[in-house]
């Protein structure tokens, strides 16, 4: 079939992705800071403050403390693109899930390489946001293929009808953990992107200049990955419902900053404890009506 | 151009102040003021931050602190002494462990004085250090390119 996982799609998502997901996810950036000015009463930064950011931290000089640490956090942004080229090509969403968990473990280890015990308390911290959300994360592409019978997202456009229909409650769920990954209060526990302090600064305290400026755009193209994730639950037979696909992702990424904005930080306890039950509760329960539900009709 | 002056994110040091000059820092952060509207953003951090705001004199506790922070901050940075006892030791300048302004320690760009000073001039003293900046780190790019 056209939609066949082949290395040479993949290639040409990932090369696709590296050039949009940045100007995507860098407008993105730039608007959910005017907007949380805007609920704090603020006028806020230019649309463009992040790509200035950016910029700026690329003229910066070098201090990184190893040479490694570097090569750890261009692998784990190299990883994020790949992961992106894997579905928004149309490839195999576990695949996907799988290859931007490994972009995560990398960007960990490069804050453990730096021995700076206030990134290790960062690196300990992404560790549980990780363990929080990874269960979530993989119902939810397990829930897409029994509802739509492939791990493939070209096999959405297969549907008579979007996968929500059947799997909503995976969908609220996958919500829930969206806030962790898209690194929302009250779930930013390892690193904030806003001007909100920390233990120092978290898993990045080590990262500056050239380094921190991969960190940044390689959140700017999870944020377009993960809102893809969202929008692949409201796609069907039809090119109409990459339209609908968009909106739920703009809506849904417009409920996360209202939320950032309304809700103090928690402890890393309640972080795991609320997504594994969330977890449990919506995608296991999910799942499970949707495996044996078949055998009581 | 640079983007240096775009993106001015700043660290704020307590040397030895009354808080005074702390609370009018971030006072500037606040919506009256909001500062982020020229891309400051307040951190934690010296490996983050191009202007370092310290208020306060410096004295024998603090000296290696405030050299410390400096120390750790990347190239090109600028320092601004927020308030008289930051610019020269103010009312304390003659107390037994009170070295002096916070020039005493570490070289300062911008000077801007008040007791306790004001964010209008906060504001302005960070316009100022903004020039400088600019001027440094057109002189790296300079330095990066003939290397």
């Amino acid at each position: 079939m056209w939609y066949d996982m082949s290395l040479f799609s993949v290639l040409i998502g990932t090369l696709a992705f590296a050039v949009l997901a940045p100007v995507l996810g860098c407008l993105l950036a730039g608007l959910d800071r005017k907007i949380s000015a805007r609920m704090q009463g603020r006028v806020g930064p230019p649309l463009l403050q992040p790509y200035y950011d950016v910029r700026k931290l690329l003229e910066k000089d070098n201090v990184s403390v190893n040479s490694t640490e570097g090569t750890y956090v261009t692998c784990a942004l190299v990883f994020t693109l790949i992961a992106g080229g894997i579905f928004f090509s149309g490839g195999n969403l576990l695949m996907s899930v799988f290859v931007v968990t490994l972009s995560g473990l990398f960007f960990i280890v490069a804050a453990y390489s730096t021995r700076s015990p206030y990134a290790e308390i960062g690196a300990m911290r992404e560790t549980l946001q990780v363990m929080a959300y990874e269960p979530m994360v993989l119902f939810m592409a397990v829930a897409f293929f029994m509802a739509a019978g492939t791990f493939d997202v070209a096999g959405a456009f297969a549907l008579t009808a979007p996968v929500v229909t059947v799997i909503w409650p995976v969908l609220l769920g996958f919500l829930f953990v969206l806030t962790i990954k898209l690194r929302k209060s009250p779930f930013d526990l390892s690193y904030s992107h806003h001007a909100h302090q920390e233990i120092v600064k978290g898993i990045t305290t080590e990262m500056s200049g050239r380094t921190l400026a991969k960190v940044e755009v390689m959140h700017w193209c999870e944020n377009i990955l993960f809102l893809g994730w969202t929008g692949l639950f409201f796609i069907w037979g039809t090119p109409a419902s990459v339209l609908v696909a968009v909106i739920v992702a703009a809506v849904v990424y417009f409920l996360e900053i209202w939320i950032d904005n309304n809700f103090a930080r928690v402890k890393w306890q309640a972080l795991l404890k609320s997504a594994w039950v969330v977890a449990l509760v919506a995608g296991g329960v999910n799942i499970a009506v949707l495996a044996y539900a078949p055998y009581l009709m | 151009m640079t983007y240096a002056t775009k993106s001015p994110w700043v660290i704020h040091y307590d040397g030895s102040s009354c808080n005074g000059c702390d609370i009018e820092v971030l006072a500037a952060l606040c919506p009256g003021y909001d500062v982020e509207r020229f891309g400051i953003i307040n951190t934690g951090n010296p490996k983050h931050a191009d202007i370092f705001l310290v208020t306060g004199s410096v004295n024998e506790q603090n000296i290696k602190v405030v050299q410390e922070i400096y120390n750790q901050m990347v190239e090109p940075k600028v320092v601004v002494a927020c308030g008289i006892c930051a610019c020269s030791g103010g009312i304390f300048h003659d107390c037994y462990n009170v070295i002096g302004g916070v020039d005493q320690a570490i070289p300062v760009d911008v000077y801007a004085p008040g007791c306790a000073v004001r964010p209008e001039a906060i504001i302005d003293a960070v316009v100022q250090a903004l020039g400088i900046l600019e001027e440094k780190s057109k002189a790296l790019q300079a330095q990066r390119k003939g290397a």
